[in-house]
Formats: C-alpha cells, structure tokens, sequence
C-alpha cells in the first residue's frame, strides 16, 4: 500500500473510533471530559514507558487505561465531595498532565517522546513505523493498534447497546431497573481512554478532542436514532479525514490540523443544512409559507 | 404490617447537614392509589428520590413487600418529572417505552418480538400508538408525560411512584393519566403520585400523604383530607379551596 493510502487508513480507523466513542460523551453531557482524558493520558503513557522502557502498544494502552481510569474516579470523588464538576475535571487533568510533562523532560534524552508531539501529533511519521513479524513487514503500527482499539469499541457497543442507551438517556431510570450505570460509566471512560492513546501518535491530545467531539455534534444533527448517530458520527469522521488530507497536500500544511479543521466545516455547514435540527429549517418553519 | 406493599420506617433526609425529611413513617396497602401533597419544598420528590436510594437517606427503612427495597428493585417502577431527562435525545416513542422492559429482558441482552408487542400494547393503551416512531422531542408535553407512563407500564411493576405527572399535560392526557392509574388500581398495583392540585384530590386518590418536612397527616383521603391538616401542611396559605373539594 502507498504511503497516501496508509495515511488515510489511519486517519479513518481515528474517525471511526472517535466517532464511535464521541457519540455517547455528547449524548452524556461530557464532552470535558474527554478533553480530560486526552490530556491526562499523557502521564500514562510515560509512566508505561518508566516501567516497560519502551512505547510499544500494548504496554501504552494498559498504562492509558489505568490513568484514563484514574482521571474518571479522582473527578468523581471530588464531585462527590462537594468541588464543583468541571472544577473537579479542571483540577484533575491539570495535574496528571503536568506530572507527565515533568516526567517527559525528565527522559527527553532517552525516549522519543516530547510534549509538542504529545499535543500535535504527526500522523505523517505513522507508515514509517511499522510491526514486523519474523523479519517481514505487516503494516504501520498505529494501523494495528488503531484496530485494536476499534474492536474493543465495537465490542462493548454491540454487546452493551441497551445499557449505553438508558444509562445514558435516563440515569435514576437505569438505576432502578438495576443497570449497572457504574461499570457502563467506567467502561465507557475506558473506552475513552484507549481511543484516545491509540489515537495519541496520530492526531496528538487536543486534535482528538476535535475529532471525539466534533463528528458526534454533527451527526446529532442528522438523525433521530442513535444507530444511526453512531454510523452518521464515524462516517463524518472519515470524510473529514479525506478532506482534511486533501487540503494538506494541496497547502502543504499540517494534516492533522486540516482534518480536524475539516470536522469544524462540516459541523458548520450542517449546522446550517441539516434536514431537521438545521437553522435554515428553522428559520423555513417560523417564517410563514 | 410489614407485608403492605410498601413501608417507610423513620426516614430521615438531610442536605448539607440541612434536614430535608424528617421522621417520616408510614404504610401503603395494596391497591391503594395514594397522593402525596405539600407545599413546594416540602420534600415530595426528595421522599420518592430517598426510598429509590438515588439520595442517601440519614435514618430509615424501606420494605417493599416486607424485605429492604434493595432486594425488591424490580417490583418497583418509578416515573420521573418530565423534565428530569433530555428530550432531544435521538431515539422515539417506541423505544422508549421498550426501555421499561430491559429489566425483563435481562442484562446485555436484546429485546425479543415479544418486548415490543408488549411496548406497543402499552402505547396504545395511552393512546400513543400513532406516535410510535416518532421522535421523542416532537412530541407535546402531555404525549411526552403519556409515553412516560406507557414506559412504566411496560414495566410491569407492582409499585409505582409517579413524580408529578399531571403537571404542564392537557386535558386529554390528565384523564388519560386517571384512566390509568384506575386500571393499575383495579390489576391491583399500589401507585404514589406526588400531586399539587389540591382541588382534584378527593377525586383522584384513596390515599393522602400531607407531608412538609414531616408528615403532617396520613390516611383515607375521606378522614385525613381535612381543612386543619391542610392548613397546618401549608402554614395557613390556602384560602381558595371550596368546601367540595376538602372533607369537614
């Protein structure tokens, strides 16, 4: 495969599974919180590093999960204890994040890692960085990893649709009905979290808020079922990508700053032209015919 | 006594160190339709919200069918205030009342046939058939309140707490509401309506809880729906009630 067509294969498998992902945080009320995650992660990843000394996937996702995890319940607890909710989300990731920020120029010398790539990301580096099995090349890193993560996704939302769907639509209903709306919650930040690493290397910290965030308040335009938000908010995901790696090449620009650029475009426009929830609808229904 | 549908022993409430609900004891028989009533802030929700355990509760128990609400979870059926979820969440009328049988269904498992022939029976008992596949926020507030008490129904409990589901809906709906909880009366469910329309209340419950803070009176709507109790549950503000719609 060309490097264009691994570049783009990327950037989609990060659409989908941002989109996949983002569509409950929006539905949830908590798109902060994964701005939170994205950011804190960073310490994660660093701190695999400190124990494994490599930034292999596995090691990575295990270490971003756990803070990914962390985050979630040190927001929680401090909510619980009277601090104000996005008090609490801005207390949290600040921290984590700098902590990982110390750690990182602490190991600056020995470790391919720095903040700047943390927070950008280089998707234009991922071909290079392949897996290799038994002297033979299978295939970029990221593109594994990505897959990977896309499963887990897959998996969990297939299997725990219905729960997803109450816990998230109407909580204290959910609770009486004996939902576990704790474990959704935690594996729903879990999933969170590996999105977010596995998306980290591409597209950095802030671009995956954008690409987690973006898609989902898109396709929430466009539809009424949350099936189909979950196709429409991937879908929107990769065509952003398309378009934003388009316009890269063309400007000789940063991709991961195009295709994120792109999701605010296409928000834009559906703000204006989608079927139902658009403005120009709005407008079309008050004024009178 | 503990084998009534549903017992509250010296249930005690607070926020921030601030009492709520104070010593609220009571007992509901069976197949009673019960109105709790009291002025604004005096902790209706907070008493439904404190027997479902979303709030934690200082002192007290509950026994739904003599054992701890805990362990009864599933024969407890609760409906919200309306305003309490996201009405532009992307998902329709049907839907939503298939969500009263996920605890019928079981855990990570999906709705069968027979779930949504039963969630549709249930739309059209509250006449929202039509409305089926309709999104939920294209729906008035009154249809909205009616796919909320289909959703219950669908969950086929034995005990409902209803939290004030005649407020903002229409004339068609409030009957459509009375229809039903007679129904569930007569299948004999046991239903708590927090309530705030004083005039109605001889007409609609058997049961009243006059509760502000503590309960002030409980018992037969005939024998507790006095003009001194309710005078004494509102601190004396109500002047406007005609003596049809009160006892004495």
């Amino acid at each position: 495969m060309s490097y264009t067509m691994w570049i783009l294969l990327t950037a989609s498998l990060v659409g989908i599974n941002c989109g996949l992902v983002g569509t409950f945080l929006v539905l949830r009320k908590m798109s902060m919180l994964s701005d939170a995650i994205s950011h804190s992660v960073l310490l994660g990843i660093v701190g695999a590093y400190m124990i494994s000394h490599h930034l292999q996937g596995v090691s990575m996702l295990v270490g971003a999960l756990i803070v990914g995890l962390l985050t979630t319940f040190l927001v929680q607890w401090l909510h619980q204890k009277g601090v104000q909710n996005d008090a609490a989300i801005g207390v949290v990731f600040t921290c984590l994040f700098a902590i990982g920020v110390v750690l990182i120029s602490l190991f600056a010398d020995r470790v391919h890692l720095d903040v700047e790539h943390a927070l950008m990301g280089e998707i234009a580096f991922v071909p290079w960085d392949v897996l290799e099995v038994g002297g033979k090349s299978i295939g970029p890193k990221a593109i594994w990893l990505l897959g990977f993560v896309l499963a887990i996704n897959i998996f969990c939302i297939v299997f725990a649709y219905k729960e997803l769907k109450i816990s998230s639509f109407d909580h204290e209903m959910a609770v009486t009905l004996g939902i576990p709306v704790v474990l959704i919650h935690y594996v729903l930040m879990g999933m969170l979290s590996l999105t977010t690493v596995a998306s980290f290397d591409s597209v950095g910290a802030i671009l995956v808020v954008a690409m987690l965030i973006v898609p989902s308040a898109t396709a929430y335009l466009w539809t009424d079922r949350l099936s189909v938000m979950l196709i429409c908010s991937a879908f929107i995901g990769v065509l952003a990508s398309m378009i934003g790696y388009t316009i890269a090449t063309v400007f000789n620009v940063s991709i991961s700053g195009a295709i994120a650029v792109s999701t605010g475009v296409i928000f834009f426009i559906s703000l204006w032209i989608a079927p139902k929830y658009g403005l120009l609808r709005k407008w079309l229904k008050k004024s009178p015919a | 006594m503990k084998m009534n549908p549903l017992v509250v022993e010296q249930m005690t409430v607070a926020y921030d160190r601030q009492l709520v609900l104070e010593d609220v004891s009571f007992f509901i028989p069976k197949g009673k339709l019960v109105g709790v009533i009291g002025p604004n802030g005096a902790g209706k929700s907070t008493l439904m919200k404190a027997m479902l355990n979303f709030i934690p509760r200082m002192h007290g128990h509950v026994f739904v069918y003599g054992q701890p609400y805990e362990k009864q979870r599933h024969l407890v059926g609760y409906v919200p205030q309306r305003n309490s979820v996201d009405w532009d969440f992307p998902t329709n009328a049907l839907d939503v009342v298939l969500m009263g049988r996920y605890g019928h269904i079981g855990l990570w498992k999906r709705p069968k046939k027979e779930d949504v022939d039963m969630a549709m029976q249930c739309l059209d008992k509250v006449g929202m058939l039509p409305y089926a596949k309709r999104q939920i926020s294209q729906l008035s507030g009154g249809q909205q309140q009616r796919v909320f008490l289909a959703r219950a129904l669908a969950q086929d409990a034995s005990i409902y707490f209803m939290d004030e589901p005649f407020v903002g809906v229409d004339a068609a709906t409030e009957k459509a509401i009375v229809q039903l909880l007679n129904e569930l009366k007569t299948r004999g469910k046991t239903v708590l309506v927090v309530h705030h329309d004083l005039q109605t209340v001889r007409d609609y419950f058997d049961y009243v809880l006059l509760l502000n803070k503590r309960v002030i009176a409980f018992g037969e709507t005939e024998s507790v729906f006095t003009y001194d109790h309710i005078q004494k549950t509102y601190g004396g503000k109500v002047t406007f009630l005609s003596s049809t719609h009160i006892v004495g």
